[in-house]
């Protein structure tokens, strides 16, 4: 049975990933999205009871580091790519957004 | 005679002083201004920056001299940062951003006297198998200019291809080395998952992606290799392992070299060029010495669905940084209209920031992690990865042990630009033999191994798009850190063929370039927004 998304689906994944789609890629992307899922599907039939997930291939090390203070980047090269920034105020500035609270 | 179209051509030239630091990069250059028009390998090309450089190297001749890379020209990918040169992973995005730091790689090359002379076309964000989805459009193939040169290091492999720099570096989620150096015909290593710290590679896929050199020789990977890696305190992924002498490993001699073939992976869809090319490869390491052994790889075959469920939630994990507030392109730049909220402008500024394929690749990775999804694909693919792993674990040890698996790395030649862009799953199908040694971890070259045919009788006016004379690419898969035993193989198999000698039809006979609106016109290299673009060029003030 080909796995449908339906619009609606397409809509709520949309909103989760903060991706504005309009009325065309809404539909592409229910085709689409549904058509590799219907491909991805056939993991479903291989028996993985009692099999681990692998999540990382990193071998357990210690990174630990001392805890001192070392360099990092300035504040006038991190504002540097800043769609919008304040450089003038509060110690060298700092990044500013549209309104979050009313 | 040293060759100034290879690594150590370059530098013994370099050492030698019968080329200058400063001549090798005006070489490049000349080459990068002839070619890139039809080729679009760089998406930046710094001539100043480099000239500078290679002058700085030059005048402390002294102190460069034993320098291993010293005045060697490279061409970086464009998703590794690199300090005041703009880094956009091709992406709308990044359009106009300028890092504040490099990418350790990047340092590493510096310190070992390379000389960076531009940034290469790739795929967006590295997500693609043909480098068609750059938002500055694609790369060229150099053997054929209707053709991919394969994704997502297409403009690296086909700046080496085409001798521009003899050295490149990309990076590799699922074959993003290895898939574009086969399709060009040159020497593309991804190592061991950890072997090259990732700091200040552009992520994509954390637990897959891992940065590589692509070359025209063995010698040269296996010298890249020294300088590249080893354990870095801004990786907490990358390892450390001791870093062998590569170069010390390549003895030509594969005499009791075990090379496992996994015949029956191989029954799946390998075009017949391709499937000669490879029988013919493994024959000559046969007569060299090594022995050929019937591998089984039973979950290989599910690498690609649960790569693309794998590699797709870890992207739109990373991806998610990208909310237009500290770098990079944010849509609705004035923040003092009225009805403009926070919420909206991530939405506007990703969906203007996005391409199709990063925006397809978001959401298929933010619907396997959702509630109710997770545990039947994102963790049920997990598992799977888990049994392909085994798979590469059984062959690598025990009785029977193999040292190196062998596959074609592409299934096919390079395909013309267009024909699978409108089927993104059958472009995904592109990556079935490499995707695999990312989901293990494992380290992985490719290496030229063929071209495709001529076709019998040529029609008169007939060129590459007849399909013939494309290059093919031999994989061989190791054991996690021993990049030292692939390169060994491949540098024996190198020395008893000539494939890496041929030169591209491109080189022989440059394109006219007069014609600036043509296809293959002369491109900016700055690749300002598309003014034809719809949607219109995006403002960043």
């Amino acid at each position: 049975m080909p796995t449908v998304l339906t619009r609606e689906q397409v809509t709520a994944i949309a909103a989760l990933a903060h991706l504005e789609l309009d009325g065309a890629e809404l539909d592409l992307f229910a085709r689409q999205l549904g058509s590799i899922l219907d491909y991805a599907n056939q993991v479903q039939q291989i028996d993985t009871t009692g099999v681990p997930p692998t999540a990382s291939l990193v071998a357990r090390q210690s990174t630990d580091r001392p805890d001192v203070v070392g360099p990092s980047l300035d504040i006038a090269d991190t504002l540097a790519n800043a769609p919008d920034a304040d450089r003038t105020r509060l110690e060298g500035g700092f990044f500013r957004v549209p309104r979050v609270i009313g | 005679m040293s060759d100034a179209a290879t690594v150590r051509g370059a530098r013994d030239l370099f050492r030698s002083r019968a080329r200058s630091a400063t001549d090798l990069c005006r070489d490049a250059i000349a080459r990068i201004e002839a070619l890139d028009p039809a080729l679009h390998a760089f998406n930046t090309i710094v001539s100043d920056q480099a000239l500078a450089r290679a002058r700085a190297i030059d005048k402390e001749f002294d102190r460069w001299r034993d320098a291993p890379l010293a005045g060697v020209p490279v061409a970086l990918k464009d998703n590794l940062c690199t300090r005041g040169i703009r880094t956009t992973a091709s992406s709308r995005m990044l359009e106009r951003y300028v890092p504040p730091y490099d990418a350790t790689v990047v340092s590493r090359l510096a310190a070992a006297g390379a000389v960076v002379v531009g940034k290469t076309n790739c795929d967006e964000f590295a997500m693609g198998s043909s480098n068609e989805t750059s938002a500055f459009g694609p790369a060229r193939n150099p053997w054929a200019l209707d053709r991919i040169p394969g994704g997502t290091s297409g403009g690296s492999a086909a700046a080496i291809a085409a001798r521009l720099t003899p050295l490149a570096l990309g990076s590799d989620t699922g074959g993003s080395i290895r898939q574009p150096a086969a399709l060009c015909g040159v020497i593309g290593l991804k190592p061991t998952y950890g072997r090259v710290s990732r700091y200040g590679l552009i992520a994509h896929a954390s637990s897959l992606d891992q940065i590589g050199p692509l070359t025209r020789t063995v010698y040269d990977a296996a010298l890249t290799m020294e300088v590249l890696a080893g354990a870095d305190p801004a990786d907490a992924t990358s390892a450390a392992a001791p870093v062998p002498e590569y170069t010390a490993a390549l003895t030509g001699d594969v005499r009791g070299v075990r090379v496992g073939v996994p015949r029956s992976l191989l029954e799946q869809g390998v075009d017949g060029d391709v499937s000669r090319a490879l029988t013919a490869a493994l024959d000559t390491l046969r007569a060299r010495g090594a022995t050929l052994v019937d591998v089984e790889l039973p979950y290989a075959k599910y690498a690609i669905p649960v790569y693309y469920l794998v590699s797709t939630a870890e992207a739109s994990s990373n991806l998610a940084r990208y909310d237009g507030v500290r770098y990079g392109f944010r849509a609705n730049p004035e923040p003092r209209l009225p009805n403009h909220d926070l919420r909206q402008m991530y939405a506007q500024t990703r969906a203007r920031g996005f391409g199709p394929e990063v925006k397809r690749r978001i959401m298929l990775g933010t619907y396997v992690l959702s509630a109710g999804y997770y545990d039947a694909y994102y963790l049920k693919a997990q598992q799977v990865r888990t049994l392909i792993l085994r798979d590469y674990e059984h062959a690598f040890q025990g009785s029977g042990a193999v040292d190196a698996i062998a596959m074609p790395t592409s299934p096919t030649p390079a395909f013309r630009i267009g024909e699978r862009m409108s089927d993104p799953l059958q472009m995904y199908l592109a990556d079935i033999f490499t995707v695999s040694a990312n989901l293990a971890g494992l380290p992985a070259i490719s290496i030229p191994c063929g071209f495709t045919q001529k076709p019998a009788s040529p029609q008169p006016g007939e060129d590459s798009s007849s399909g013939g004379g494309l290059p093919v690419g031999l994989q061989l898969t190791g054991r996690p850190f021993d990049e030292a035993t692939l390169l060994r193989i491949a540098d024996a198999y190198e020395r008893d063929t000539s494939w890496w000698k041929e030169t591209p039809p491109i080189l022989a006979a440059p394109p006219r370039t007069s014609d600036p609106d043509g296809p293959l016109g002369r491109r900016d290299h700055l690749a300002p927004s598309d003014p034809r673009d719809p949607r219109g060029p995006l403002a960043h003030e």
